[in-house]
């Protein structure tokens, strides 16, 4: 078992250079739904002991992160018409290598950070680097919906390290958590349809002009 | 004990040639056409060699040493790699420098035969020749570093050699990426699809298409084999990497080379009917991506 989760560890980090490097947005978004799958096998390929706790968080992070948000980010790219990002603020090839950067960083950091003992030593970076992604997705490209991606990559990241302290969350919390982020998405993705109604794009530097 | 290593030598560049046949085989029969026989390629080395050279007026000595460099850096680079991970012709300490050197000083040399016939499409050629290898080298060391930290290693010999199947589980997330990597480079470094499009004769899109378009004859053949060698190299590293081919047995070992080359001159063949040509601007990101996968590799390693 242990093999396992670190397998879907490494295939996050994976699937966040796919977000990196990729331009059509169709693409990203079918990453951030791999990646909620992976998420989603991981409680029990960490906790093999099958309880309510673990299975319930499997399914449910099964079904925000890999069916729901990722379709409804899917019909808001139908809707907008928007196909790829063209123009980031920076490149691909340099946010490729940021991101093989943050990783570094990360996999660094993660030695000094103490933690209560946690059940792999990969969680840790893992979910470092998937916070640095998806801040630098976040931050760094102009289109509103790859904007949402990198918010939901940032909170995939969030996920991995709280999965480090299972045990000690209580249920109702993560519920709690990923019903926001549905929520969160939901609203976003409202937001988008109606940035691209007023302004016929979707590149979110154009919100700052006016127009009446 | 010289005998093995050069046996295996001789069986990868008599091989070789059926590569670059296989992929577009593969190519054209999963996009619905039946395509060129895979053998296609020796009987066009064969016709090349019957035929005579004509040089165009502004080319120099450079332009003739060009095809020859490239043949003979490639083989060169050929001694270095244990193909049946055994044991390598030549090895010392840090070969794998001289192993990407070798690389690099042919794609010099055909760079330059390309620049010496003064067309200005070779010139662009040669150019985005270069802009591939500036970013296709640093990742091949990149690869390279994960292999010399796994097994603590540094030269070629020894890194593929039987102390790599000693730490192969240890190490084996690193070096599928390191695998990805390299078959990512292969694609780069022998100009197939993702990067460039071996079957194109369109100007604005060529790269080594348009280098090659003065050379004829045996020249041009050279050229063309040598092409299919570092396919068959980038393929042996793959396989070596992936298969720890030191467990085998010496006589067993160049046989699951072969297949391997092949199989991954069948993956070229897919990934080029899967793919469509990225466009010169994407190209660095594709070698950047392998980059950040062998990057991912050193940095589990040095965990």
């Amino acid at each position: 078992m242990s093999a396992l989760h670190e397998l879907l560890l490494l295939c996050v980090v994976l699937t966040n250079f796919w977000v990196l490097g990729t331009t059509r947005l169709s693409s990203t978004i079918r990453a951030t739904a791999i990646q909620g799958a992976l998420l989603a096998l991981l409680p029990i390929a960490l906790h093999p002991s099958w309880s309510v706790h673990t299975l319930g968080l499997a399914g449910g992070t099964f079904l925000v992160k890999t069916v729901i948000l990722p379709g409804f980010l899917a019909w808001a790219i139908r809707e907008a018409a928007v196909r790829r990002e063209i123009e980031p603020l920076i490149g691909f090839s340099t946010s490729l290598a940021l991101g093989a950067v943050a990783v570094a960083i990360s996999f660094g950091i993660a030695q000094r950070i103490p933690m209560p003992e946690s059940n792999s030593s990969l969680l840790i970076p893992v979910a470092l680097s998937t916070v640095m992604v998806g801040l630098l997705v976040l931050t760094t490209r102009n289109k509103a919906l790859s904007q949402v991606v990198g918010y939901l990559v940032l909170e995939n990241g969030i996920f991995v390290f709280g999965l480090s302290q299972v045990e000690r969350v209580p249920f109702l919390v993560e519920l709690g958590v990923l019903l926001d982020i549905f929520v969160g998405i939901f609203i976003m993705g409202i937001v988008v349809f109606h940035i691209n109604r007023a302004f016929d794009s979707l590149d979110s530097t154009r919100l700052t002009e006016l127009k009446d | 004990m010289i005998l093995g290593p050069l046996l295996t030598l001789l069986l990868v560049l008599a091989v070789a040639p059926a590569l670059p046949g296989l992929a577009t085989r593969t190519r054209a029969l999963l996009t619905g056409r039946r395509g060129a026989p895979v053998l296609q390629l020796y009987r066009d080395l064969a016709r090349l060699l019957r035929k005579n050279v004509v040089y165009s007026r502004t080319t120099t000595a450079v332009f003739r040493i060009g095809p020859m460099v490239v043949v003979a850096t490639v083989v060169a680079a050929a001694t270095l790699l244990p193909l049946d991970g055994h044991a390598a012709l030549l090895s010392f300490r840090g070969d794998l420098v001289a192993f990407t050197g070798l690389l690099g000083l042919g794609r010099f040399a055909l760079v330059l035969a390309g620049l010496d016939t003064g067309s200005s499409f070779e010139g662009m050629g040669a150019s985005r020749e270069v802009t591939v290898s500036v970013f296709a080298e640093p990742a091949l060391f990149l690869c390279l570093t994960v292999l010399v930290l796994a097994t603590g290693e540094i030269s070629l010999a020894g890194m593929l050699g039987e102390r790599l199947a000693a730490v192969w589980f240890g190490a084996a997330p690193s070096l599928v990426l390191a695998a990805a990597a390299l078959f990512m480079l292969a694609l780069a470094e022998t100009s197939r699809v993702p990067v460039d499009d071996p079957a194109t004769h369109l100007e604005l899109t060529m790269i080594h298409e348009v280098i090659v378009l003065d050379h004829s004859g045996p020249e041009l053949g050279m050229i063309l084999f040598g092409n299919a060698v570092k396919l068959a190299l980038f393929g042996a590293l793959v396989t070596g990497v992936l298969l720890p081919l030191g467990l085998l047995p010496v006589w067993l070992a160049p046989l699951v080379l072969v297949a391997g080359l092949g199989v991954v001159a069948i993956g070229v063949g897919i990934v080029e009917s899967s793919m469509a040509r990225l466009r010169m601007n994407r190209v660095p990101q594709f070698l950047v991506a392998a980059s950040a996968l062998a990057v991912f590799g050193v940095i589990l390693l040095l965990r």
